[in-house]
């Protein structure tokens, strides 16, 4: 290491605002990334999972925050409760299924158990702790949890603001335009891709507020589209849209105008490539206005809308990044559909997620080259700075912050924005 | 199976095998446009993630029709993708092979399939089971449905730039 490597306390040497640079050592410092998960991801909310992946009085899911494991859990009142999966005696792991359902949760090494609230409920043999062991002291440790129309955020810090508030009126409207695409039911889960990939945690937190990457990285999978649907995805040809700072890191990058929200243009003709599903729905004896309704949900939004730190809606999914170490993230690809919807919609949208998404997708794997890519590429000149100070030179304030171009770089420069800030406290 | 004797059975056995271990020949060597030419017009090549089977109403890695598939090897032989351009090499072991089923013309076979992939100087390891389904025709068979389920098909995967 040179003499003049940034210290962490020189926070505005890894991230100069003003001129939009970003330092290589981002990438690259382990002892940076241990900060980064004790100032951000013990900190802020952190997605943890979707409602309708745990439905039921008793359903669980695993997941994490930051390098920490979960269990995300719908106790016998429906509430939602999020806790640590390690034991209160010697901290074994008290569930090892991702998904399922219960009535307690029981450590396999010397039997505690816990209630769905992660209340300790049974020691075998308590004798040996005396009289004054104190059951109420000893439950999972427990993370504040909220949800907003189904997403589930949970987080360490018990003084923080209300989830409403951390994402703010903007950003709790286009999670509303969003979960448009249940096209009158509700949202649902219906699987997952997963794929590992040697990148730093933010070189994924900037992908998703990029379009400049589109047309270059999807040049391939736009090969496979009708005519009608690569026009779709010519956002930036046609220079529409635009990426927005929300506010406390959160961005969104509208891409497809007509699509903003799926309530409104019912009425346009059902594009060709969705004529076969149409008249599908029409013969199970759904009436005409619905049909629309559900074929222009089964498209998906017309935007990405990215929150820090670690979710994204993205047109028609939900991109979930959980940071492993300083070159290894964790991606996961959600896709979603009409809960009680038609099968023949929910299969056109799983069909659709499967072309672009996951190890197998037309889409993700050029991704996942290229994030890996430039984690390979910041192993050599150390002293250069990453530029996200695309499209600055025509900014202009929008409704929440900074409004730029659709290829501008302005959510990467939002995220970087409340990354300085977290850091710096 | 019943209906066969052992001296067919082991014949069928020994013709499947050929046929599978040329598959895979093919697709180490990426020798793409002729394993497009092994499928029957309605045949699907399918990697599901889990146990399910219900692959129509599933999320699979892919589900791929004859669309599908060659869109699928065009986007590998164009250059564009940059995954794919150039792509992981790779070498498989096909081995454990049982006949399933054989009625009509449709014969149902499974196996072991060990892949090893190597990129950037890194070799990464697969394992999984395969079916396929074979459908016999004047010159052989055909692929009419395979199915490989990786080992951990419903945990942390990277992106794949060949085929199983």
């Amino acid at each position: 290491m040179s003499l003049d490597t940034p210290k962490f306390s020189d926070l505005d040497a890894l991230y100069d605002e003003e001129n939009a640079l970003v330092a290589t050592l981002m990438y690259e410092d382990p002892a940076l990334f241990d900060e980064e998960m004790e100032k951000i991801f013990k900190t802020t909310w952190v997605w943890v999972a979707h409602e309708s992946e745990f439905p039921d009085k008793g359903s669980f899911k695993l997941s994490q925050v930051g390098q920490e494991p979960v269990i995300v859990v719908r106790d016998r009142k429906g509430k939602i409760h999020c806790m640590v999966n390690r034991c209160r005696h010697r901290a074994a792991t008290v569930c090892e299924v991702k998904k399922g359902k219960t009535s307690s949760f029981q450590c396999p090494y010397h039997g505690w158990g816990y209630a769905l609230d992660g209340s300790l409920r049974a020691v075998p043999y308590p004798e040996q702790y005396g009289d004054d062991f104190d059951k109420s002291q000893h439950g999972l440790l427990k993370l504040r949890t909220e949800a907003y129309n189904g997403m589930v955020f949970a987080s360490f810090n018990e003084e923080i603001e209300p989830l409403e508030d951390f994402l703010g009126p903007q950003v709790r409207r286009y999670i509303d335009l969003f979960m448009k695409q249940g096209g009158g039911f509700p949202v649902k889960v219906l699987g997952e891709h997963q794929f590992a990939v040697p990148m730093n945690w933010k070189v994924q937190l900037e992908n998703t507020t990029d379009a400049y990457h589109f047309p270059v990285v999807h040049k391939s999978f736009m090969q496979t589209l009708d005519g009608a649907t690569e026009d779709m995805f010519d956002f930036l040809d046609k220079g529409v849209g635009y990426v927005e700072d929300l506010g406390n890191g959160h961005s969104v990058m509208t891409m497809i105008p007509e699509l903003m929200d799926l309530d409104e243009n019912l009425d346009a003709p059902i594009p060709d490539r969705f004529a076969e599903l149409a008249q599908e729905l029409r013969d199970e004896g759904y009436p005409e206005e619905q049909v629309k309704k559900i074929v222009r949900a089964v498209s998906g939004a017309g935007f990405n809308l990215n929150l820090f730190p670690n979710v994204s809606f993205s047109l028609a999914f939900f991109r979930v990044l959980t940071p492993i170490a300083v070159d290894r993230t964790d991606i996961r690809h959600i896709a979603i559909g009409m809960d009680g919807g038609p099968a023949a919609a929910n299969q056109a949208r799983l069909r659709l997620h499967e072309h672009f998404q996951g190890p197998m997708g037309f889409g993700s794997p050029d991704d996942a080259e290229v994030w890996e890519r430039v984690q390979r590429g910041t192993r050599g000149g150390d002293s250069l700075p990453i530029l996200v100070n695309r499209g600055l030179v025509d900014e202009e304030p929008g409704e929440a912050g900074p409004r730029g171009h659709i290829s501008a770089e302005t959510g990467m420069r939002a995220a970087y924005k409340m990354w300085k800030r977290m850091m710096s406290q | 199976m019943t209906e066969m004797s052992k001296i067919d059975s082991r014949a069928l056995l020994a013709d499947v095998t050929e046929f599978i271990w040329a598959e895979g020949a093919m697709l180490d060597a990426k020798d793409y446009d002729a394993w497009l030419d092994l499928w029957t017009g309605d045949g699907l090549y399918i990697l599901p993630i889990g146990e399910g089977e219900d692959y129509a109403n599933q999320l699979n890695l892919c589900y791929d029709n004859a669309k599908m598939r060659r869109d699928r090897i065009g986007r590998f032989q164009r250059g564009f993708s940059i995954s794919s351009a150039p792509p992981a090499d790779t070498v498989r072991t096909l081995s454990r092979f049982r006949i399933e089923a054989a009625g009509g013309d449709l014969i149902e076979v499974s196996c072991a399939e060990h892949l090893i992939e190597d990129k950037f100087g890194r070799q990464r390891t697969w394992a999984g089971n395969a079916f396929y389904t074979l459908k016999v025709a004047d010159d052989g068979f055909k692929l009419h449905r395979k199915i490989v389920r990786l080992l951990n098909s419903d945990g942390m995967l990277n992106s794949f730039s060949y085929l199983f």
